[in-house]
């Protein structure tokens, strides 16, 4: 488990942006993120002593954020927003959908490794509420047909 | 009628994301007049102009900029917050995607008023799509030389800074500035203590300013305007134009920049086309999930600026305007809110730690129909002693939501909830030590 020589580059130029090394973590734990799937003990090891951090820190950041995985999730992360302006929308509503359809909880990863589910707190996109994000992408103003035809088509 | 005329940050211009676009439109004119005045001058333009903070707390901007030491001896660094997590918020993500040229431009002004070294723009993890319009905006400047070490040249100035992007992941208190600060920094986001203030004691340990987006964002249309103008728009104590999201349970949610003073009532009926299947309205959250809640018998009138809200026992906040309609459970409601505060606790003060859990826990109980009358003291009482026991505004936030539905909505909590605890146990002095009287606190 290693970083490319480009992506080692490319960790130098973060280092660059600020003056201790220390705040380089949470970038480069983005990084590691999207190379490795999810932050393992492997990869909390391997960012540490690439930082010349502590693996306690490390590990102190990883679980204070809960954007970095500390479990193996699915291909499409999908995130379900419940907050107030989505709750008012019937947020809930889809995220028990989505729930029943793909037969997995919060937090839990279809058989297949495919899909895995996450009820999230606000993710900024009230005005299109119910909104949901599937990795990296948001969807607003969707409705329990449209959620269906999204899924169906990363199937 | 509406006066939506004035667009300062978001004006209808096409493609002004556009580096081209945005200086045909004057863009980057505003950083040359900032330059032609000292530090001094540049300053007190924006304190005549009255622009207050749009994070939420209303600080004098300009202000705030005179908190920073004169000198460099110590780098100085900016911390621009686009970190968006209060719930009903969603207004500076349009700046990333419209208008982020406006945003660079303001950072560069800020940045010559303080002498600062270097900007981080803090953006939550989610916002991956808008990071990347905003870092395409910041690569295209820098290549145009307007930011970086070509910057001097450009505009044969000694002045010059670089702005990076710091990219969260998903921690709702990063939006704390010292929070913020500690996140920039590699560690675990746990708030400060306040003094010393950031622009003693900042990032690392170096005066540090830090700016909402949207404030930021304006400085730039104040010079071009001239700050008597600016000050003219809106109402006096708190001028200018805010960008209200509104969201809930309206025709047409969304983004509408609107002078200050704007009355709440012409935003939902003549902007967002009212309420769906023309209903009531039991409630507005005037500013973001924190702020107290408004009865929707009380918006007569209600101006949306951060002096008149005060009236109301509320605030501005970040202008994020949620709408329930009559048939919203607002118990349901106050649940919700208290779970996110309790989720978003950082954990490292026990009256927002435990009271957030507690507050969660007997809404529960009412939500159920388990609790009694005196639950709703009990979480009044619990909201009161978590206020301003902390060391950031976490929990005053919760406290305020929370306290916020249980008084104004106090009918609907009472129908939900038995009239009388009975106690299984049959010793009197036991279940009295238990009773909710006995943990009521008063604050």
């Amino acid at each position: 488990m290693e970083f490319s020589l480009e992506e080692l580059k490319n960790i130098d130029e973060i280092k660059s942006h600020y003056p201790e090394t220390k705040a380089a973590l949470m970038p480069v734990l983005w990084l590691a993120q999207k190379k490795f799937g999810w932050i393992s003990n492997e990869v909390i090891e391997y960012v540490a002593s690439l930082l010349n951090l502590s693996e306690s820190h490390v590990k102190g950041v990883v679980s204070f954020y809960t954007m970095y995985f500390k479990k193996p999730m699915g291909k499409y992360h999908i995130q379900v927003c419940t907050n107030v302006s989505c709750m008012l929308n019937e947020g809930e509503l889809i995220f028990e959908h989505i729930s029943e359809k793909l037969g997995i909880k919060d937090m839990e990863r279809s058989a297949d490794g495919k899909f895995s589910l996450e009820e999230v707190e606000c993710i900024g996109a009230c005005g299109g509420a119910p909104v949901i994000a599937i990795n990296e992408d948001y969807y607003e103003k969707v409705s329990i047909a449209q959620v269906d035809e999204i899924i169906d088509r990363l199937k | 009628m509406i006066d939506n005329s004035i667009k300062l940050i978001l004006p209808d211009i096409p493609n002004l994301s556009d580096l081209e676009v945005y200086r045909k439109n004057k863009g980057y004119e505003s950083y040359r007049k900032a330059i032609s005045m000292t530090q001094d001058e540049l300053i007190n333009e924006v304190k005549k102009s009255g622009l207050r903070g749009r994070g939420g707390a209303c600080f004098p901007t300009g202000l705030k900029w005179t908190f920073m030491p004169k000198g460099n001896e110590k780098p100085k660094y900016l911390a621009v917050n686009g970190d968006e997590s209060e719930p009903g918020s969603f207004k500076d993500r349009q700046i990333f995607e419209y208008n982020p040229h406006q945003l660079i431009e303001g950072i560069m002004i800020a940045g010559y008023a303080m002498g600062i070294k270097a900007a981080y723009i803090y953006i939550r993890g989610e916002y991956h799509k808008w990071i990347n319009l905003l870092q395409k905006a910041i690569d295209d400047a820098y290549s145009a030389g307007l930011i970086g070490p070509k910057m001097k040249e450009t505009f044969n100035h000694r002045y010059s800074i670089d702005i990076y992007i710091h990219k969260g992941a998903g921690a709702y208190i990063c939006g704390e500035e010292t929070s913020l600060m500690e996140s920039i920094e590699g560690n675990r986001a746990y708030p400060r203590f306040k003094p010393p203030f950031p622009a003693q004691n900042g990032l690392w340990g170096m005066p540090t300013t830090v700016n909402n987006a949207e404030t930021i964002a304006t400085v730039p249309a104040i010079l071009r305007i001239g700050a008597e103008e600016y000050a003219k728009i809106g109402e006096p104590k708190h001028p200018g134009t805010l960008l209200f999201g509104v969201s809930g349970h309206v025709n047409k949610p969304g983004v509408y920049e609107l002078p200050t003073g704007t009355l709440l009532k012409d935003i939902i009926y003549e902007l967002c086309g009212g309420v769906p299947n023309n209903k009531k309205i039991k409630g507005v959250i005037p500013g973001g999930s924190s702020m107290p809640v408004l009865r929707g018998d009380e918006l007569e009138g209600v101006k949306m600026d951060e002096e008149s809200l005060k009236q109301y026992g509320t605030h501005i906040g970040t202008a994020g305007i949620v709408v329930m309609d009559e048939d919203t459970d607002v118990v349901k409601v106050a649940l919700r809110i208290a779970h996110f505060y309790h989720h978003e606790s950082c954990g490292q003060c026990t009256p927002c730690r435990e009271g957030n859990g507690w507050m969660e826990n007997i809404l529960k109980r009412i939500k159920l129909g388990e609790a009694t009358s005196n639950d709703i003291d009990l979480l009044i009482s619990v909201a009161n002693n978590i206020e301003s026991r902390t060391v950031c505004a976490l929990g005053d936030a919760a406290a305020w939501a929370v306290r916020g539905f249980a008084t104004k909505f106090r009918e609907d909590f009472e129908k939900v909830v038995k009239p009388k605890r009975t106690f299984v146990s049959p010793n009197i002095a036991h279940s009295k030590r238990n009773s909710p009287e006995t943990l009521l606190v008063s604050a």
